[in-house]
């Protein structure tokens, strides 16, 4: 049975993205795997606007290669009220349809709110309808969803409208819905919601012929499911790691997270503050975690610039901290909903001196949860600060999967921090001083002592300093500190290896041919673009990279021996993870090509699929809106 | 047994366990102010009865941000301007140690003028000390934000052509609720000032008159003070807000005719702190959160309490 994937477009502020994720819980409650898609414009109000939900029986990696079920609403934010209800700006109202016309598949479903979008204004819009349609052939559903919502509610019902007739036309149980909108809503609001559900419902399948071929497919899970998006993942594995201190400021789209976990840490005997600017978000972490508690703070590039101060001074300090960047399209304020992986040297070398510090960047749902965990068990057991990298798709894509990978024991082990006892066993210098930062240690941390324990007094100094905290610029004692500080990161890498918290995630059959290397949340759309290569009679495998610093040098380089060519794909413009690779392993410069995107999208399967094309035969042309940097050498 | 057994220790202090048994012997230079807040800070600290295992002072950087170089006690030596966000998350991350955040005018006046005006609003539980000399001394004598207009100086060779800060003012407009001036000259006093500030249930902002005999040439300016408590002339009543404004304003104005006026001009004991606040809307555990982690019998909440919501 074909996939469903559904996209519903409006106006932002037209309710599109809670209909989306209860139509996608309702999809996953009724057996499905699912994944969502978000794109929205840098606007509250008005502008085109949509969601798409891909449902399968199988599991579900990516939001796919275009889509074949659209449902049009209108913008109903583009009409001036001014000049009464019915005059539109410009060609806004008819861009939830005809913005999405270009990735439609063929054979396609279509339908539109005719309430909004009549004839004439798909006139004025220069769209013919029936044309396109035939020369795709999509079926086209015209529906007056919204005079069916003014008949039995209200006109901003117009999305249960439109979910109603989607049910009908996919031959979909209404009773997963009723089920949602049950928990969500209450009294009359309610009651109008269910009747308008049934009202469209029921008319389209008396209606309409139906001339289409896609059904919901069916499915079934063993186990209870849960529907999450990336920053849901971070900031439950941050609260099951023992972080109960958030500081922040708002910047889309770190935004979630923060306030995910500012609305939660308070239940969990957390303390959540918005502070000023984002120098303070990160100088509260530092000092919260100084005090000893495990805290954490994040942004988007802009306010993670600002953070690159107190970055340093935790590196210096040994001030365990986990900072979350959520990439979005850059330079400066760039492009603020729209995802891109350029800022990984930001994240990589930012703040003065040399760098120490993890960086994680989780492929998935799954991921972010896991690995902001052990972002947090590394930082704290190590004295450094980690950071955790996601973007604007991962951030805001919904995923399912087992409740139970979620439910798991909570960890609050402060790490390397010495108890009173121990402290009173420890190093101090004989003025009574203890030895924070005594040089030979054996995996780099110096145990530290919290304020307000006894003589475990100490000196925390952003300059350099001896054991004791003391500032000093002698020679001998800068080397020894710095190589120790240094020497964390092997003794992480060390760690990451022996255990079973390593995330690279190698994809393919082991003997292939090429390679795909890839980083971050574009993993899951680079596996299924290696699936449908080989099954292109292609041979590829693929190596997701989810470590950056400490770099899995052992596991990349291996995986490049055993390929002929490898392309690296990545959105961003510069070839940022290529040149880490090149930088980290010293060698394979004429074996990485690079697939690069940049325009505000993130990759679908298929651009890889062509884009990987052009390192077998020179001549492929590669998709649009893409850039192809061959390797070193050619 | 507390995890954190220094916290609430009653014991005879001695002002001598505030000074470091160790180098570096100060980097101030002679008859530098610097001094005078470091012997006023020593001699305060038994009175209040606060050990320095207890004590938690964090400091920004430049000859001020020293301080926690030469005093013994927890310290954290910071960045220019950062030492208020370090050092109140500190607080609420353990409301039982004694915070004391330090810096110089520079420090807290420009480049830390946000984390001012958002921690006297926030009214935090602590106690900040700015150095207030009216130069950037470890650069090298160039303007500072408390510079007088006109004042000379390489990076303004021609005289500055701004008005300098009114630190008191701005305390008391962002939200302090004590705000006091003293100087080094005036040991008794600032001694005396330090322990009410320390005391003081909230944010209490210390401007603290510091010569620069090196590169502020009327180093001498602070000499002769007035106390204003100690003069008719400013009978005002320091819980007022309207006369505490005039008193600062004229405090402010007369010192760059080369008039010293110190003492107390603003306290307000009525203002719940920022913890009680957060505490009284349960933004913020009753027992201190730092302690949870050391306390082996503490039991921790999982996520999964949240996860029906996803299902």
């Amino acid at each position: 049975m074909t996939e469903l994937m559904w996209r519903i477009a409006g106006g932002s502020g037209d309710g599109i993205d809670s209909t989306s994720q209860n139509f996608a819980k309702a999809l996953m409650r009724a057996g499905l795997d699912v994944f969502t898609h978000r794109h929205y414009p840098s606007r509250i109000r008005g502008g085109h606007t949509y969601v798409e939900v891909r449902a399968d029986e199988d599991p579900v990696r990516s939001r796919g290669d275009g889509f074949n079920f659209l449902l049009a609403l209108g913008d109903s934010f583009a009409r001036n009220p001014q000049e009464g209800s019915d005059t539109v700006y410009g060609n806004e109202e008819i861009k939830p349809l005809s913005e999405n016309l270009d990735d439609l598949n063929e054979g396609g479903v279509i339908v539109y709110d005719e309430g909004l979008l009549d004839e004439e204004t798909l006139e004025r819009a220069d769209i013919d309808l029936e044309a396109m349609a035939e020369e795709n052939d999509w079926h086209v559903y015209p529906l007056d969803l919204r005079g069916l919502a003014r008949e039995h509610g209200r006109e901003v019902m117009r999305n249960t409208a439109g979910v109603g007739a989607t049910a009908a036309l996919l031959d979909m149980d209404l009773q997963h819905i009723e089920a949602l909108m049950e928990d969500a809503m209450t009294g009359e609001v309610l009651e109008a919601n269910l009747d308008i559900l049934e009202r469209a419902h029921e008319s389209v399948n008396e209606e309409y012929e139906f001339t289409h071929d896609l059904r919901t497919p069916t499915g079934d899970h063993d186990e209870q499911q849960v529907l999450m998006s990336g920053s849901n993942a971070v900031a439950y594995g941050a609260i099951d790691e023992g972080c109960r201190f958030i500081s922040g400021y708002p910047m889309t789209p770190w935004t979630d997270v923060f306030t995910i976990l500012s609305q939660h840490l308070p239940k969990f005997g957390g303390i959540a503050e918005q502070v000023e600017d984002e120098i303070a978000a990160a100088s509260l972490a530092v000092g919260a975690s100084h005090a000893g508690v495990k805290a954490m703070s994040g942004s988007s590039g802009g306010g993670f610039a600002l953070m690159s101060e107190p970055l340093g001074l935790a590196e210096m300090t040994e001030t365990p901290i986990v900072l979350i960047e959520a990439m979005r399209a850059g330079p400066s304020t760039g492009m603020p909903t729209k995802p891109e992986q350029a800022d990984l040297e930001h994240i990589l070398y930012t703040s003065q001196g040399d760098s120490c510090r993890i960086v994680f960047a989780p492929a998935n749902v799954r991921e972010c949860y896991d690995q902001t965990r052990a972002a947090f068990r590394l930082a704290y057991e190590y004295q450094l600060p980690a950071i955790v990298i996601i973007d604007q798709k991962l951030s805001g894509e919904m995923r399912n999967a087992d409740e139970s990978f979620f439910d798991r024991e909570p960890n609050a082990d402060p790490g390397s921090v010495l108890t009173e006892e121990e402290i009173r066993e420890a190093a101090h210098h004989e003025s009574g001083k203890f030895k924070r930062y005594q040089h030979d240690t054996e995996n780099g941390a110096s145990p530290r002592a919290i304020p307000g324990q006894k003589d475990g007094r100490f000196l925390a100094s952003g300059n350099e300093h001896t054991p004791e905290g003391h500032i000093s610029e002698s020679p001998t004692n800068r080397v020894a500190q710095m190589d120790r500080r240094m020497s964390k990161l092997d003794s992480i890498r060390a760690e990451l290896d022996d255990g079973d918290s390593s995330h690279q995630t190698h994809y393919g059959p082991e003997d292939a041919e090429y390679g795909l290397l890839v980083w971050g949340s574009q993993q899951d759309t680079v596996f299924e673009a290696v699936d449908q290569l080989n099954e292109a009679g292609e041979s590829v495998k693929a190596l997701g990279v989810s470590d950056l610093m400490p770099y899995p040098e052992d596991e990349v380089s291996a995986f490049l021996e055993s390929v002929e060519s490898c392309l690296v794909v990545e959105m961003n413009a510069s070839a940022q993870f290529r040149g880490l690779t090149q930088k980290e392993l010293g060698r394979f410069g004429p074996k990485l090509n690079s697939l690069l995107k940049y325009n505000g999208e993130a990759f679908e399967p298929s651009e890889v699929v062509e884009g990987f094309e052009r390192i077998v035969s020179r001549d492929a042309a590669i998709p649009e809106g893409t850039k192809f940097v061959p390797a070193a050498g050619d | 047994m507390s995890v954190f057994s220094a916290i609430g220790e009653e014991r005879e202090i001695d002002r001598d366990e505030f000074t470091p048994g160790i180098e570096p012997q100060a980097t101030w230079c002679p008859g530098c102010g610097d001094f005078g807040v470091l012997k006023a800070l020593k001699q305060a600290m038994p009175e209040i009865g606060r050990t320095p295992d207890e004590t938690l002072l964090v400091t920004g950087i430049g000859c001020s941000g020293k301080l926690s170089s030469y005093f013994e006690s927890y310290g954290f030596h910071s960045i220019h301007g950062r030492s208020l966000p370090v050092a109140r998350a500190a607080k609420l991350a353990n409301p039982g140690l004694e915070v004391i955040a330090a810096g110089g005018d520079g420090d807290g006046y420009g480049i830390g003028g946000n984390h001012f005006m958002h921690t006297a609003r926030e009214n935090h539980d602590m106690t900040y000390i700015v150095f207030n000399n009216e130069i950037f001394g470890l650069t090298k004598g160039q303007t500072s934000p408390t510079s007088p207009k006109g004042h000379k100086s390489k990076t303004q060779p021609h005289g500055s052509a701004k008005d300098p800060v009114r630190p008191m003012s701005l305390s008391l407009a962002s939200g302090s609720s004590y705000i006091a001036r003293t100087a080094a000259v005036n040991p008794n006093q600032a001694k005396e000032i330090l322990i009410e500030a320390m005391e003081h249930d909230g944010f209490a902002h210390v401007d603290f008159l510091t010569q620069c005999p090196t590169w502020n040439k009327d180093a001498k300016q602070y000499v002769p003070y007035t106390d204003v408590q100690d003069d008719d002339e400013f009978d005002f009543d320091v819980t007022d807000r309207r006369e505490a404004a005039d008193a600062m304003y004229e405090a402010e104005s007369r010192l760059h005719e080369g008039e010293v006026l110190t003492g107390r001009f603003y306290v307000d004991s009525d203002r719940p702190s920022y913890g009680e606040e957060k505490r009284a809307t349960d933004e913020m555990p009753d027992d201190p959160l730092a302690e949870r982690y050391l306390d082996e019998d503490s039991e921790w909440e999982r996520s999964a309490d949240l996860l029906h919501h996803h299902r």
